[in-house]
Parts: C-alpha cells; structure tokens; sequence
C-alpha cells in the first residue's frame, strides 16, 4: 500500500512538471508596451515628417523551431497618435484624417508566415483602417535578446486606399499617398 | 556723390521685397485657423522664401566684404556715420539670425524643411518639444527686432534725403 501511495505521489509530481513543461513553452508571449514602438513616416511637399502611436497592444504566438505557425494580431490605438503637436493631433483625429470617433481603433491580424531566412520571414494579413481592410505583407526580422524576442519591419501603405485624408486632403502634391508604418515589437 | 555698386543695390532691394512680402505673409499665415492643405502650404513657402533670404544675404555679405561701400557725406557728425553702421551691421545680424532661428524653430517642431520642396536641408537639431516654444519666441521676438530697426534705417533714409538733403539716399537708389 505504502509503494502504491508513493508511486502515486511521484506519478501525479512528474504529471504536475509535464504540465508545467507544456504550459510554459506555450505560454503566450507578454508584450511589452514601453519597448514596442509603432510610427509612421509621411511626406508632406517632400518633407518627411514622422509620428507615432503611444498606446498599441499586440499578441504573438511564436515558436522559433516553427515559425510558419507565428501567429500576430496588433491593436493600435488610434487617438493614442502624435506628431508632435496638440493642434495637428486634433486634425489628424478629425473626420477627414482617421476618424477617431467612429473608427478608434487600427488592426493588423495575421494569416500566414512564411519563412524565408533564419529570424526572417514574410508575414500576410490584414490591415484594418478606418473600417477598411486590404490584405498586406510584409518582411519582418526576428532577433532575440536576453529573454525578450524582438519583431522589426515595416510596410508601406497607401492612405488612400483607407481615404485616410479626404476632401482637400486627398491632394497628394500636399501629403503623398505612400505611408510607411514602422514597428518594432518586443515580447517576453 | 558716388553711389553704391549696381550688384549691392540689385541685393539690396531684391532681399529687401522679399523680407517686407516673407513677413507679411509670416503674419498672415499664422493667424489661419486650424490646420488646412492651404496654410500648410503656405508655412513651406514663408520657410522657402526665409531660405532665400538667408542665401541671398550671405552672397550679398561676401559682396560687401569686397567692395567698400561709398562715403557718407563729409559733413555729416561722427556720431551719425557711427550710429549708421552700426544699424547696419545689426541689420544684417537680424537679417542672418530670423531665417536661422525659424530654421531651427520648423525642426524642433520635427518638421525639417526641404527647399522648394526638391532639395533636403540638413538636419541640425532633432524634435525639442522644450526648446520650440522659445525658438518660436525667439523667431518672433527677432522679427519685431527687425521691424523696429527697419523703421529706423527707413526714417534716417528718408530724413537725409528729405530734411538734409544730403544725398546719402541716393548711394542707394539706381
């Protein structure tokens, strides 16, 4: 009886390691919002201006021995925006920028990943802006550090395509069309 | 009574218009309300024409350095050629310093400036959300500066060529 308890013991410790083992190597990457950075890059009469998003939330599912499964989703904040000044943040939130009031939020979800060089691979997915959605793709760089595991790329867009800028905004000699969208992901 | 050389008064005139026009439309354009397409075309055209100035002033600077200017009358008191050039050269300091503090305003504003919208200019200070309002009170404050010295230089101009008679206005005039 007593070797029937004590195998029990150790059997249900080593299920308890087992579970452990499998949830930590699953668990979900925590993102780090002070480290993540999404911004943007404009030209406005060809002069670069650039801004950022202060409040953006992403979940990741990596597995660097499988990285064809990734898994991304980002959720950014749109009213989070700054160029740097109070009086061009209130445009750019207005109806005729991003709408903020009715479309608050921009989303990139994954599809696929494909590998295409160690720590490198073409992620596609959808970009939502604006209540807009194109499929878009994009290479992205993974480099780990330490204990975080950091996700660099960007992607050019093209604001119209999401009438981000409507009305005398649309002019493209003012604002040019192509936008990059810079991020810089950082997960533990 | 001799005059001052055909290429210091074609930069003398020229950059004075273009000062007189920058200026009006400085003041002009900051009071449009809000932000739209069209004033934020006209703060790169005040920003194209501040560099124009600036160019046009170091060119007319180097001139200067190589040619000496004609005398002032003979009988006009020490203390007035003395007064004159100094306004001169704080003219010219006010002239330099207004394009190079707006220059610096636009980019610790993060708003770099590409001249005629083709060509880059170098990046000298990065975004300074600190400093831009005192760049910004320091663009204006030179402007007022200018304004004041400006009628000055204009007042003396006009009361030599008025009240004196004494010629010194026309070393300017073609």
């Amino acid at each position: 009886m007593k070797t029937l308890f004590k195998n029990k013991t150790i059997t249900a410790l080593f299920f308890l390691i087992a579970v452990t083992a499998i949830s930590l190597a699953h668990a979900a990457l925590t993102f780090d919002p002070k480290k993540s950075t999404v911004t943007i890059t404009a030209k406005q009469m060809n002069v670069p201006m650039s801004a950022k998003f202060n409040k953006v939330n992403a979940t990741i599912d990596y597995n660097p021995k499988t990285p064809e499964t990734t898994k991304a989703s980002v959720d950014i904040d749109i009213n989070s925006f700054d160029l740097g000044d109070p009086e061009y943040n209130k445009e750019v939130l207005a109806k005729d920028w991003f709408n903020a009031a009715q479309f608050p939020k921009a989303t990139f979800v994954s599809t696929s990943m494909k590998p295409t060089a160690d720590g490198k691979l073409t992620a596609f997915g959808k970009l939502t802006i604006k209540g807009k959605t194109a499929d878009v793709s994009f290479p992205v760089i993974i480099k780990k550090e330490a204990n975080s595991t950091m996700f660099d790329g960007s992607l050019p867009i093209h604001r119209l395509a999401f009438k981000v800028g409507e009305g005398d905004w649309a002019d493209t000699s003012m604002v040019a069309d192509e936008v990059v969208i810079k991020f810089h992901v950082v997960v533990q | 009574m001799k005059k001052y050389t055909k290429t210091a008064m074609f930069f003398h005139w020229l950059i004075a218009l273009m000062i007189i026009a920058t200026f009006s439309f400085g003041l002009i354009m900051v009071d449009m309300p809000g932000i739209t397409p069209t004033k934020l075309r006209f703060y790169s055209w005040h920003k194209w024409a501040g560099i124009t100035i600036l160019g046009l002033t170091c060119l007319r600077l180097l001139w200067r350095l190589g040619h000496t200017p004609p005398e002032y009358p003979s009988n006009m008191p020490a203390w007035k050629k003395y007064a004159a050039s100094v306004l001169h050269v704080f003219l010219y300091v006010l002239v330099f310093g207004i394009p190079i503090s707006g220059y610096l305003y636009s980019q610790s504003s993060g708003i770099p400036v590409t001249y005629l919208g083709i060509f880059p200019m170098p990046v000298i200070m990065d975004p300074n959300p600190e400093l831009k309002p005192l760049l910004k009170n320091l663009h204006y404050v030179l402007n007022m500066t200018l304004l004041a010295s400006f009628s000055l230089h204009v007042l003396a101009a006009l009361k030599h060529q008025f009240i004196d008679r004494d010629g010194t206005m026309k070393r300017m005039i073609p």
